[in-house]
C-alpha cells in the first residue's frame, strides 16, 4: 500500500494545503483514495468529514478511480455549438465505453468538462490536463493513438 | 477602422515570459520602484483618479476597494490575484499570464505597498497547470532579483469550481475548504483570507496597474469610455470569422468587435445573435450593436461586460437549444450552498430542457421569468443572481425562437 502520508505531509506547512495535498497524490494515483483522504484529515488536523467534503466539492478530484488518462470534453456552449456532442460519440465509439466510464483495461476514462479556457479553437478535449483544440471526430483515433 | 490598443498586452510576443531580464529590460517593475517612492496614500490616490475599475465583472473601483483594506488595522494583509477564469468562452486571464507574468506580480507588489501587506496569492485555476509552472517560475526569479523585497507571493492551484471565481468562495477555497460563498458583509477589504484585510483583484486588473503608475493616472483616464476607461481584452468565439483574442478601447463598439476585429460572421451568413461577458452574460440582438462595451453602457442595455466573453451565433443557431446548454451548467456549478441557486438553477433547467424538447407552454416562459426574478433577488452570490441572465434577455430579446416551441 502506498504511504499517503509521505505524500501528504510535505504540504502540512502550508496553510490551507488540503488542496495543493490532493493535487500531488491524485498526480500519482489518479484519483483520492479513501485511506488517502484519512491520511490527508489526520496530518492536517482536521474531521475526516471536512476532508471528505474538500475532496467530493472540486470537480477535478474524484474519489473512485479512474484510467491512467483521463480525457475530459468541454461541454460549455462555444464547445456545444461547435461540435462537443460528435466528439464525444466519436470518443465513446472509439473507446467503447460511455462518458463517466474507464475502459476495461484501465487505459481510459471519459469525463464532461466545464469550459477550459482554450476557446480560440473549439471543440476541445483535454488528455491529462493537454488540451487539444479544433477537435473533429475523425480526428479522434489519431489523438488517441499518443496514447494507446 | 477601429484599432486595437495594446496596455496590458503591452508585452505580448515581444519578451520572453520565462526570462525576467526581458521584463526588467522592457522598463519592468520601475513602477513598483516609483510607487515606493509614493507613500500608499498617493498611490491609492493616483489608482482613484484613474477610474480603474475591476476587471473580473464587477466593475468596482480598484482605488476604492485598496482605500477600504489600506485603512484597516491589522497584523497581516493579503494581497489575492484572481486568476479562476472559469466563465466559459474567456481565455483572457490566461494570455496575460502566460505573456507577461511578471506585469501582473508587479500590479500586486504595488497593491501590497499601497495596503500594507507582505503576503500574496496567485489562485490559478486547475484548467492551468502550465500556467501554474510559468508564475511560480516568474515568482522564482523575481524573488533571486529581489525585486519583490518583502511582498511574498505564493501559486495555489484551484480544482475545478466555477464558483471559486466568486472572491468569498476563492478566499474559502485558499483556506482549503470547499469552495462556498460567504455571507457579505464584512466584505474582503476588512475580513478575508484568514479574517485578515484582503484585496481580491482579477489578473487584468493587476496588469493595468503598473503602466498606471508610471504613466500616470490622466494618461489612463482619457483611454475610452469616461466612466469606465482603459482598455479591456476581449475573447471571440462562436460564429465569427476570426475567433482570436484583441485589446480595445473600452469606448469600442460591439459592432466593430464582430464585424472588423472579428471579421464578420463565418461562412457568409448573417448575425444572430451575440452573449458578452461569458455564460452568465446577456443575450444582445442586432439592435444593439452599437453599444459601446463599457460596463455601465451595457448594463443599461441589460447586457454586461463580465469577464469579456464575446459568444456569437449566426442565423442558423438554435437559440433556445444553446440556452438550454447553459442552464445545464449553472446546474452543475450551483455549490448548492443557497437554497435559491440550488434549487433554482435545477428548475431553470428542466424547464428549459422541457422547451427545448417541445413540452413547454406559455406559462413555462411565465415561470421562468418569476423564477428569475426570485434568484437575481435571493441568491447568495453572483452565481445565482446572473444565472437566469440569458434566459431571461432571450425571452425578451429573441421571443420568436420560444413561441415557435411552445405546444
Amino acid at each position: 500500500m502506498m504511504d499517503y502520508k509521505e505524500i501528504i505531509s510535505p504540504y502540512a506547512s502550508l496553510e490551507g494545503g488540503i488542496i495543493e495535498a490532493f493535487h500531488a497524490v491524485q498526480a500519482k494515483m489518479n484519483y483520492l483514495p479513501e485511506e488517502a483522504i484519512i491520511a490527508t484529515a489526520e496530518v492536517f488536523k482536521i474531521p475526516v468529514k471536512e476532508a471528505y467534503g474538500v475532496a467530493t466539492f472540486y470537480s477535478y478530484f474524484s474519489i473512485t478511480p479512474r484510467g491512467k488518462n483521463i480525457i475530459r470534453i468541454c461541454e460549455s456552449a462555444p464547445c456545444h455549438i461547435a461540435g462537443a456532442q460528435e466528439v464525444v460519440d466519436a470518443l465513446e465509439k472509439e473507446l467503447g465505453i460511455k462518458m463517466g466510464e474507464t475502459t476495461p483495461d484501465g487505459k481510459f476514462t471519459l469525463e464532461f468538462a466545464q469550459c477550459v479556457g482554450q476557446c480560440q479553437e473549439t471543440p476541445v478535449i483535454t488528455i491529462n490536463g493537454k488540451p487539444y483544440g479544433g477537435v473533429s471526430p475523425e480526428s479522434i483515433p489519431q489523438i488517441l493513438g499518443e496514447y494507446k | 477602422m477601429a484599432e486595437e490598443l495594446r496596455i496590458v498586452l503591452r508585452h505580448l510576443g515581444k519578451i520572453d515570459p520565462m526570462n525576467i531580464d526581458d521584463y526588467l529590460k522592457a522598463g519592468g517593475y520601475q513602477a513598483l520602484k516609483k510607487a515606493r517612492g509614493m507613500s500608499p496614500m498617493d498611490v491609492i490616490e493616483e489608482v482613484k483618479k484613474s477610474g480603474l475599475r475591476g476587471r473580473g465583472g464587477a466593475g468596482f473601483s480598484t482605488g476604492q476597494k485598496w482605500l477600504f483594506a489600506h485603512r484597516m488595522e491589522a497584523d497581516e494583509k493579503y494581497v489575492v490575484c484572481n486568476a479562476d477564469e472559469g466563465e466559459p468562452g474567456t481565455y483572457k486571464d490566461r494570455v496575460i499570464m502566460e505573456n507577461d507574468p511578471h506585469s501582473v506580480l508587479e500590479g500586486m507588489a504595488i497593491c501590497a505597498h499601497a495596503i500594507g501587506a507582505s503576503k500574496g496569492y496567485i489562485y490559478c485555476r486547475g484548467e492551468y497547470p502550465d500556467l501554474a509552472k510559468t508564475l511560480k517560475n516568474a515568482v522564482d526569479q523575481a524573488k533571486d532579483k529581489g525585486v519583490l523585497g518583502h511582498f511574498d507571493i505564493e501559486v495555489r492551484l484551484g480544482a475545478g469550481a466555477y464558483v471559486c471565481g466568486e472572491e468569498t468562495a476563492l478566499i474559502e477555497s485558499l483556506e482549503g475548504q470547499r469552495g462556498e460563498p460567504r455571507y457579505r458583509p464584512p466584505y474582503p477589504p476588512v475580513s478575508g483570507l484568514w479574517q485578515k484585510p484582503t484585496i481580491v483583484n482579477n489578473v487584468e486588473t493587476f496588469a493595468n496597474i503598473a503602466p498606471i503608475i508610471e504613466k500616470g493616472s490622466a494618461w489612463f483616464a482619457g483611454i475610452g469610455a469616461a466612466k469606465f476607461p482603459g482598455t479591456k481584452v476581449l475573447t471571440l468565439t462562436g460564429d465569427v470569422k476570426n475567433r482570436t483574442f484583441i485589446e480595445v478601447p473600452t469606448d469600442t463598439t460591439i459592432r466593430d468587435v464582430i464585424f472588423e476585429f472579428g471579421q464578420g460572421i463565418a461562412g457568409n451568413k448573417k448575425f444572430k445573435a451575440v452573449q458578452i461577458g461569458g455564460t452568465s452574460g446577456g443575450f444582445i440582438p442586432e439592435t444593439l450593436l452599437d453599444t459601446p462595451i463599457d460596463f455601465d453602457s451595457m448594463r443599461q442595455t441589460g447586457a454586461t461586460l463580465g469577464s469579456g466573453a464575446v459568444f456569437v451565433l449566426d442565423q442558423d443557431r438554435d437559440i433556445v437549444d444553446v440556452v438550454t446548454r447553459i442552464t445545464q451548467f449553472f446546474e452543475h456549478e450551483s455549490c448548492g450552498k443557497c437554497a435559491p441557486c440550488r434549487e433554482g438553477t435545477m428548475r431553470m433547467r428542466r424547464i428549459m430542457e422541457k422547451i427545448n424538447t417541445g413540452h413547454g407552454n406559455k406559462k413555462d416562459i411565465a415561470l421562468l421569468e418569476r423564477l428569475g426574478r426570485v434568484m437575481a433577488g435571493a441568491c447568495l452570490c453572483g452565481l445565482g443572481q446572473a444565472a437566469p441572465t440569458p434566459v431571461i434577455t432571450t425571452i425578451n430579446n429573441f421571443s420568436t425562437d420560444y413561441e415557435t416551441r411552445l405546444v
